[in-house]
């Protein structure tokens, strides 16, 4: 495991994909020199030089390849956009209840990530037994203890490590939002956005730091399951020809698609959601008709930490998780905030997939051979044209935030 | 206005920031204050260049009486001086001064290479492209308040960061970061005959290694100091506390806030190319490291530590972290169980593995909770702490007094 290079252990179905690949090792970079433990700086520039030419050979051909490379980059930023939207969604949940600006929100995310990783070593606990298949030597090898009980049964429960590790993530990390905003946050709410900005920053690095003593510096890599691992020809659903795409990525679009509608649904059709969005209109006078408004929004500080951390869950896979990871998807999903307009949910999550779109998009090499650089920037700039001309966000309403 | 000034000089004699609207003092004592306050004004100065130029000597029994850490010192406590301008006295969080922290260190870096090792120069134009930068990013950031601001210039700070990284690379010379080497051109050094080749800046010939960099960086600090009194007793620093404590009525009342705050970011901004240009001079390397969003929040973390908004504060805070991170870094294991020596051996060990974490790797483990430490249980930093304590001296006198007066 140790000897592969840092890029492909990172990706899933790099063998079919050259446009992604190529765009995720664009990132390498920078991710790379961020972890400077990784210290593999060549072999990631060697693929990425490599599948880049690739991909310029095969994109030469037609007009149809280009199509084809438009359509994978959208794919490629649903997933992307997945993330980002469910991280803000929570931010603008938090926001819009408690009026809190929530710095250790990405590092929810990435408790998330490590709440997969500490269920698949859980569930991997093995004993050494004697491989039968050398007979040469005494040769041992580790065996889960799932498998040796249950044989195929656990075998399919460790390879199912990273979707059944939700069950694990959701419990753990409702009682970390509840623990933060009991233990810490409550107190900020009468002192100013800056203060509660830098103690919710330092609660992030104190979370980082813990993180990184239990699991090292280095990316933990994680694996899909085998059934969803490969890759799906979806150029038949959109009429296109002969395009495959990493199933995981597509699994994980349609993740957040589902968590985002369930928040949604729970916010839209439920008494409690009715009671939490009459209390983020006016908190105040819902707190007059006797409703004990504050456990309710400890209650979605709760959730909003659940969904970052479910976000982060299954973000694995497409991403080996590492301790700084939170704050790397942190700084994005606040533009997103700000770009999707503060306290607006629908546009929070609009905002996250626009970006992931568009991030995507201007990491093809075609747009980068006109603008280059273009990849690493893009998202900040569409920030500042957006509040530029629309200082509100896409869809911010009036007088949320002001000041 | 005239009041409010008397009423913040008075508050300044004692060396604490506090926005004009908080302070009601009667207009005689606020006067006696204003005809007083000049001359403790440079008082303060004199006491802060004495202590500053004396750092090699007081410092010495804990350990930090050489020039490097001095140098660290007084360049970070420049920098946080600025910062503190922006967000000490106007109340706008920057997230993102690292980039203008980084700005200066490869301008001054591209000064080495191409006219001459002079620092002076090199200064200069740091602190000129710092300024630039700032002007475009704080227009753009400006635009919004709160929240807003802070995110959109952490996002700056981090688009700069990545642009350094990648297609910046024959600025910037990506990872490996910029450093000089003997066969640049250096166009100033060659008229002058000046012998070519050396790979260290100086000072119209003073070398700027050891003692003499720490006294070079020391004045530059001292300066920045008197500077910043200047600003804060100026008109001009009078509407940064207006807008810090009513931004809305300054507004009715028909004054532009935004060149002001413009200016302001500007300013610090300026402080921050300053600090990073130093670093060029101290070591002349410049890598996109520094402009990394850790290294803002470590500027936050020391002007707050110190006492946002007061003149000392954000230097003493400087110091104060910049001394801990060596120590606590430098820690390891064995030194732990020499420390703890003096304990039986069982609790010895237990004690090591409790304090471990927090030491040598971990040292950030140790700053973030210490963010967090101030930030709740004394938002005012050290300086609030010193006014607590030596206002504890003060209120028992007083408490007294007023038992005196309730008994007749």
């Amino acid at each position: 495991m140790a000897e592969t290079p840092p890029a492909r252990s990172l990706e899933i179905g790099r063998a079919v994909l050259v446009p992604t690949l190529t765009q995720r090792l664009a990132e390498a970079p920078a991710r790379k020199v961020a972890d400077t433990s990784l210290g593999k700086p060549n072999g990631a520039d060697d693929a990425a030089r490599r599948c880049t030419r690739i991909f310029q050979t095969s994109a030469e051909g037609s007009l149809v390849g280009s199509m084809d490379a438009i359509i994978l980059q959208i794919l490629n930023g649903l997933d992307k956009g997945g993330a980002y939207a469910l991280i803000a969604l929570g931010l603008t949940l938090i926001f819009g209840t408690l009026g809190v600006v929530n710095f250790a929100h990405g590092a929810l995310f990435m408790l998330g990530a490590f709440c997969a990783v500490t269920f698949s070593r859980l569930l991997t606990i093995s004993e050494r037994v004697r491989d039968e298949s050398v007979t040469f030597f005494e040769a041992y090898k580790e065996i889960p203890y799932l498998t040796l009980w249950y044989g195929d049964t656990g075998q399919a429960i460790v390879d199912w490590a990273v979707p059944l590790s939700i069950l694990l993530a959701i419990p753990v990390m409702v009682l970390i939002g509840f623990a933060m905003e009991r233990g810490l946050i409550r107190f900020f709410y009468k002192r100013s956005h800056a203060e509660q900005i830098l103690v919710t920053f330092g609660l992030a690095i104190v979370l980082q730091e813990i993180v990184k003593y239990f699991f090292g510096a280095n990316p933990i890599p994680m694996t899909a399951p085998p059934a969803l691992a490969g890759s799906a020809d979806i150029g038949a659903l959109v009429g296109a020809s002969n395009i495959s795409y990493p199933m995981w990525r597509i699994v994980y679009f349609l993740f957040s698609l589902a968590v985002i509608s369930m928040v949604f649904a729970f916010l839209q059709l439920t008494t409690f959601g009715m009671v939490v969005r009459a209390g983020m209109a006016d908190r105040e006078t819902v707190g007059l008709l006797g409703i004990n408004i504050g456990r309710k929004f400890t209650i979605v500080f709760g959730i909003a930490s659940a969904v970052a951390g479910l976000a982060g869950v299954m973000y694995t896979p497409i991403l080996a998780p590492n301790y700084h990871l939170g704050m790397d998807f942190l700084v994005l999903s606040f533009v997103v905030v700000v770009v999707g307009g503060m306290g607006s949910l629908p546009g929070a999550v609009l905002a996250g997939f626009l970006l992931g779109i568009l991030q995507s998009l201007a990491s093809m090499t075609e747009i980068k051979s006109i603008v280059p650089g273009i990849d690493q920037i893009i998202i900040y700039l569409v920030a500042v044209v957006v509040l530029l001309v629309r200082p509100r966000g896409l869809m911010g309403r009036r007088g949320v935030m002001e000041a | 206005m005239s009041e409010s000034v008397m009423t913040r000089d008075k508050n300044m004699s004692k060396g604490m920031g506090r926005s004009p609207a908080e302070s009601h003092a009667p207009k005689g004592e606020g006067l006696r204050g204003f005809m007083s306050s000049s001359r403790s004004d440079y008082l303060l100065l004199a006491i802060f260049a004495l202590a500053i130029l004396t750092m090699p000597i007081w410092l010495a029994p804990i350990g930090a009486g050489y020039p490097d850490i001095l140098q660290k010192f007084a360049i970070f406590g420049i920098f946080a001086l600025g910062f503190n301008i922006l967000f000490g006295f106007s109340g706008y969080l920057s997230f993102g001064h690292a980039a203008f922290l980084g700005t200066g260190s490869y301008a001054a870096v591209w000064m080495f290479k191409l006219l001459s090792m002079n620092a002076l120069i090199a200064l200069i134009f740091a602190i000129a492209v710092a300024g630039v930068f700032a002007l475009l990013i704080g227009y753009v950031s400006l635009r919004r308040s709160g929240i807003y601001f802070s995110i959109l210039t952490l996002a700056f700070a981090q688009m700069s960061y990545n642009l350094a990284y990648s297609v910046l690379t024959p600025i910037t010379n990506g990872e490996t970061g910029l450093q000089v080497s003997g066969s640049d051109p250096r166009i100033l050094d060659h008229m002058f005959g000046s012998p070519s080749g050396r790979g260290t800046p100086d000072f119209f010939g003073m070398e700027l290694q050891g003692w003499p960099g720490f006294y070079f960086c020391a004045i530059l600090l001292i300066l920045a100091f008197f500077l910043t009194m200047r600003i804060r007793n100026s008109t001009f620093g009078l509407m940064l506390f207006a807008i810090k404590s009513n931004q809305n009525r300054m507004n009715y009342t028909g004054f532009a806030t935004r060149p002001y705050l413009l200016a302001a970011f500007v300013i610090s901004g300026m402080y921050a190319g300053l600090a990073g240009g130093l670093l060029a001079v101290t070591d002349p390397l410049a890598g996109a490291d520094r402009m990394q969003w850790t290294a803002s929040g470590e500027v936050v973390l020391m002007t707050i530590l110190g006492g946002v908004g007061t003149l000392l504060g954000p230097v003493i805070g400087a110091a104060v972290m910049k001394y801990l991170e060596q120590i606590f870094s430098s820690f390891n294991e064995g030194f732990l169980h020499r420390a703890f020596d003096f304990l039986p051996s069982g609790l010895q060990d237990f004690m090591v593995t409790i304090v471990s974490p927090f030491v040598g790797e971990g040292w950030h483990l140790t700053l973030g909770l210490m963010f967090m430490l101030v930030v709740i249980f004394l938002p005012g930093g050290i300086m609030e702490g010193l006014r607590r304590v030596s206002g504890r001296f003060k209120g028992d006198r007083g408490a007294a007094d007023t038992a005196a007066h309730a008994g007749h």
